[in-house]
């Protein structure tokens, strides 16, 4: 692999035209990378699905080189009709289109910047990986005061072009004073066996306002990583929902500080898995100040030989008093050969906080199965009915009722 | 100065606080065969033991100490501790308490624990280690009638091999984690039940451990068996005298239960703290495990933490028999600059079993808890449960308290449900109790006790009245 790597560096050193300190930098994160591997069981992050074993049993040969000078066609049958929006068309981790025609021009800028690629410190080499290894970056100011009129939907496609290959995807979102991005990223997949890493970098300044919604459904055999960082100033709000389904494996990291008093953060996920797939959700919530809120809420429902893992951490700075954190995760597992993996962990230095977590997995109550059968459903209408009633309390979460009413539609809770 | 006022007074400084003068045989400094071959030697064992101990050994040469916990410490320089260390007076082993040292029972004494006194009021029968060699055990007769053996491991090795030799090393192997080998390789004594079957024990078991020479590791090793149908409760208490310099203290504890026997296990640590800048202590590394072997067998743990610079322990059951439970209930205090990571594993291995975790936790000072737990389902344990709870109060803004538990659950007919809060002694209760007449530390002490409550009524009648009064001296100087 190392090798190969290395072939891979410069065979996109050549076709980009980095600046020589970009490359630099570059280099020293891909040196990181090659010291420390794919990160394995051995680290407590991935004690409970090992990407290093992961990656090598479903992926041969994983080059890491992707030729971009080719335009891929879209197929605009794939963007979502019931909603406006604007968009961002990957394919195959090429950008092939931005399109921001609902918005104000004037106040939001596009920069491709390369300035503020190393500013992030971290101990994560798919981290190490993505900066060295990312085709361009891109930042996304928003600017003062304004507010997107529609959602941006960020489309994450691939087609049967792509095999073996590992993607790495940077985006920064700056987010001035009082601005707010409702953002989706929808996942849709013809190709197999490949590795994605995609890493968002936001910066919510004063009473900014973020919602992400990830949409991971359509059924692939893809391996999938995101890492979401967020910086929040004072009275900013984050809310980031996660439907994780359709790749074989998807984790989602979410990272949040919380810089500023009365910011505050949620975090709402559902795993709905069958068929071998083994999915996690990792969170950090560092409440740094005094007066700041942070919720989670995690609900897996869990088939065939699947595995779900939750990992959320909750960490009150000694400063940070007055600290609201909660977190539930709650798993029901359908089949003998599905688990579910929880690690809810609490971090506290200060003494002026409310601070809770529980978890709960176990199967279908057979009380609610008889009492809906008895009412003459059968034991699939039955099964179905309680599923849906168990994940739309994730559902109903979500903030933007717009959006609300698409994840419904495309979850089949509501026609 | 009212009496309460003169009994904190009293109890301030560590109470446990002293050395005895006593002349010790130790065994020269350093690990290495040597040492493990005088001790095995000292202690006139068969050579199956001996071999158990270096096969321990030649594994422990090639393990790591480990280093995931939260509380950090200076490295130990294994060379440099003693392993063994015995009252020279024990020589010749006195046949009866009349015999004994009397400076060995002023000792008692002073802890508390007047060996006839106590045992004839309480009917407690008590092993007690003093250092590392068991001095006496009492109510031997009663316990012989029942057919109970309650003897020091010494003895038990001496006396009763086949049931060693068949038990020993097989809830905690000598292939385990670092701490609990070297304690394979140099344990020094312990104590050894034998609960034969169907017999229900009369009597509350008990050992009171206590470190007394200085540079001394303590490794104790307990073995409690208890065969079919049988019940037995154990309790067990410790205490070390001051010291600037910390101390080792690696227990193993292995508890074996067969079909449709109950084991209780209750321990009340005292250990000496370190003072009020962290200097010294006791670094209390414990391994214990309980196995539920049989069907319909039962392993509880109830612990009450309060000394110790560092406790790092995880009192564990293997629930391998159908219908087996474990039960995990513990208190865990930490003060000035103590450090704690405790908490249980619950493994469940066969069908229809159940486990119960009950942790409370309490900072107060620059101290730091964690509560680490694992709850393991395995594919095969059909329709298990558990529930787990854990409660953490903090007392001041210079201290921490964690919790980190690992759920895994691999079954599909069980259920695992988890919760935890974190919170502080709110002003309401403060202010409604003090507005009662009581001062801020009562006032405190009650609600703290109530905060304990579930955890403290899981202890023996006489553990209960002591616990509860060593909850109130911990929390000593932690308000206002």
């Amino acid at each position: 692999m190392k090798e190969q790597l290395k072939i891979d560096f410069n065979k996109i050193q050549e076709v980009s035209n980095f600046s020589n300190r970009d490359i630099e930098i570059k280099k020293s994160y891909l040196n990181k990378f090659i010291e420390n591997g794919f990160p394995n069981r051995k680290q407590e992050n991935w004690k409970f699905l090992d990407i290093n074993q992961i990656i090598s049993k479903n992926i041969s040969d994983l080059s890491f080189y992707n030729d971009y000078s080719i335009e891929n066609k879209i197929d605009s049958s794939i963007f979502i009709d019931d909603l406006e929006h604007n968009k961002i068309v990957f394919i195959n981790g090429r950008i092939e289109k931005i399109d921001f025609s609902y918005e104000d021009k004037k106040q939001i800028e596009i920069i491709e910047d390369s300035y503020t690629i190393d500013k992030f410190e971290s101990n994560n080499s798919l981290i190490d990986l993505n900066i060295a290894l990312s085709n361009k970056h891109f930042k996304i100011l928003i600017k003062k005061g304004y507010s997107l009129k529609k959602p941006l939907i960020i489309y994450h496609l691939t087609n049967e072009k792509m095999n073996s290959k590992n993607i790495n995807l940077r985006l920064d979102f700056e987010l001035e004073q009082n601005s707010s991005l409702k953002l989706i990223d929808f996942f849709s997949d013809y190709s197999e066996k490949n590795f994605m890493n995609i890493f968002y970098n936001f910066n919510l300044d004063k009473d900014a306002i973020l919602k992400n919604y990830k949409i991971d459904k359509s059924l692939n055999k893809n391996l999938k990583y995101s890492f979401n960082n967020i910086n929040q100033k004072q009275n900013s709000i984050s809310e980031t929902f996660v439907f994780s389904a359709g790749s074989d494996y998807f984790k989602n990291e979410i990272n949040c500080n919380l810089k500023g008093g009365y910011s505050s953060a949620f975090i709402n996920g559902i795993f709905s898995l069958d068929d071998n797939k083994q999915h996690e959700i990792r969170t950090t919530i560092n409440h740094l100040v005094e007066n700041t809120k942070s919720y989670q809420l995690i609900k897996s429902v869990l088939g065939k030989n699947t595995k779900s893992a939750y990992q959320g951490r909750i960490y009150v700075d000694s400063k940070a008093q007055k600290t609201d954190g909660y977190q539930l995760s709650k798993a029901i597992l359908l089949d003998e050969s599905s688990e579910f993996n929880a690690k809810p962990e609490l971090e506290i230095y200060a003494d002026d906080v409310k601070c809770s977590h529980g978890s709960a997995s176990g199967s279908l109550d057979d009380n609610s199965i008889f009492y809906l059968m008895s009412r003459g459903l059968n034991y699939k209408q039955a099964k179905g009915l309680l599923i849906n009633g168990f994940l739309l309390d994730v559902i109903e979460k979500i903030t933007d009722a717009e959006i609300k009413d698409l994840l419904k539609k495309m979850i089949g809770l509501k026609k | 100065m009212d009496t309460r006022e003169k009994e904190i007074e009293n109890l301030k400084d560590y109470k446990y606080g002293f050395t005895t003068d006593i002349e010790n045989i130790k065994a020269p400094k350093g690990l290495n065969e040597n040492v493990i071959k005088f001790i095995s030697n000292i202690k006139k064992e068969p050579k199956w033991m001996l071999d158990f101990r270096l096969k321990a050994f030649e594994r422990f040469k090639l393990l790591k100490e480990p280093d995931w916990q939260k509380p950090k410490y200076p490295k130990i320089d294994y060379q440099d501790l003693y392993y063994y260390s015995a009252p020279k007076s024990m020589k010749d082993k006195p046949k009866s308490l009349d015999e004994l040292d009397p400076k060995l029972l002023e000792t008692y004494n002073k802890l508390g624990i007047p060996l006839q006194e106590q045992a004839r009021l309480n009917g407690i029968a008590v092993d007690a280690v003093f250092d590392s060699v068991s001095v006496a055990t009492t109510f031997k007769g009663e316990l012989t009638k029942h057919g109970i053996i309650f003897c020091s491991m010494s003895e038990a090795i001496q006396k009763h091999p086949d049931l060693v030799k068949k038990y020993l090393g097989t809830v905690i192997p000598t292939t385990d984690h670092f701490f609990a080998t070297l304690n394979s390789a140099v344990f020094t004594d312990g104590s050894f039940v034998y609960i034969p079957e169907g017999v229900k024990c009369p009597m509350e078991l008990s050992t009171y451990f206590r470190i007394n020479a200085s540079e001394t590791g303590q490794f104790e090793r307990t073995l409690i068996i208890a065969d079919k149908g049988s019940y037995v409760s154990y309790l067990e208490g410790c205490t070390a005298p001051m010291r600037d310099e910390n101390q080792l203290h690696a227990a193993n504890v292995e508890l074996i239960a067969l079909d449709d026997a109950e084991i209780k296990y209750s321990t009340v640590q005292n250990w000496y703290p370190g003072d009020e800048n962290g200097k010294g202590g006791i670094y209390n590394f414990v391994t214990k495990r309980g196995l539920c072997k049989g069907k319909n067998s039962k392993i509880s743990w109830t612990q009450v933490e309060t000394g110790s610079a560092i406790t790092w322990k995880y009192p564990s059951c293997i629930l391998k028999g159908d219908n087996s439970i474990g039960e995990f209930y513990s208190i865990a205090i930490t003060n000035n600059h103590q450090k704690a990571d405790t908490g249980t594993k619950m493994i469940h291995l066969g069908k229809n079993t159940k486990s119960k975790i009950i942790s409370k936790g309490i900072s107060a000072g620059f101290s730091d808890m964690t509560y680490r737990g694992l709850v393991d389902i395995n594919s095969k344990a059909k329709n298990s449960s558990n529930y787990t709870q854990c409660d953490s109060l903090l007392m001041g803004n210079k201290c921490g308290a964690h919790t980190v538990p690992y759920i895994k659950n691999k079954n599909f007919d069980s259920n695992v449900a988890h919760e935890a809060t974190t919170s502080k002694i709110s002003e309401e209760q403060l202010h409604y109790c003090q507005q009662r007449g009581l001062n801020p530390e009562e006032a405190v002490g009650l609600i703290v006790n109530g905060f304990c409550k579930e955890v403290l009524q899981q202890l023996p009648m006489e553990f209960a009245v002591e616990a509860q009064k060593l909850v109130g001296i911990s929390l000593e100087g932690s308000v206002g």
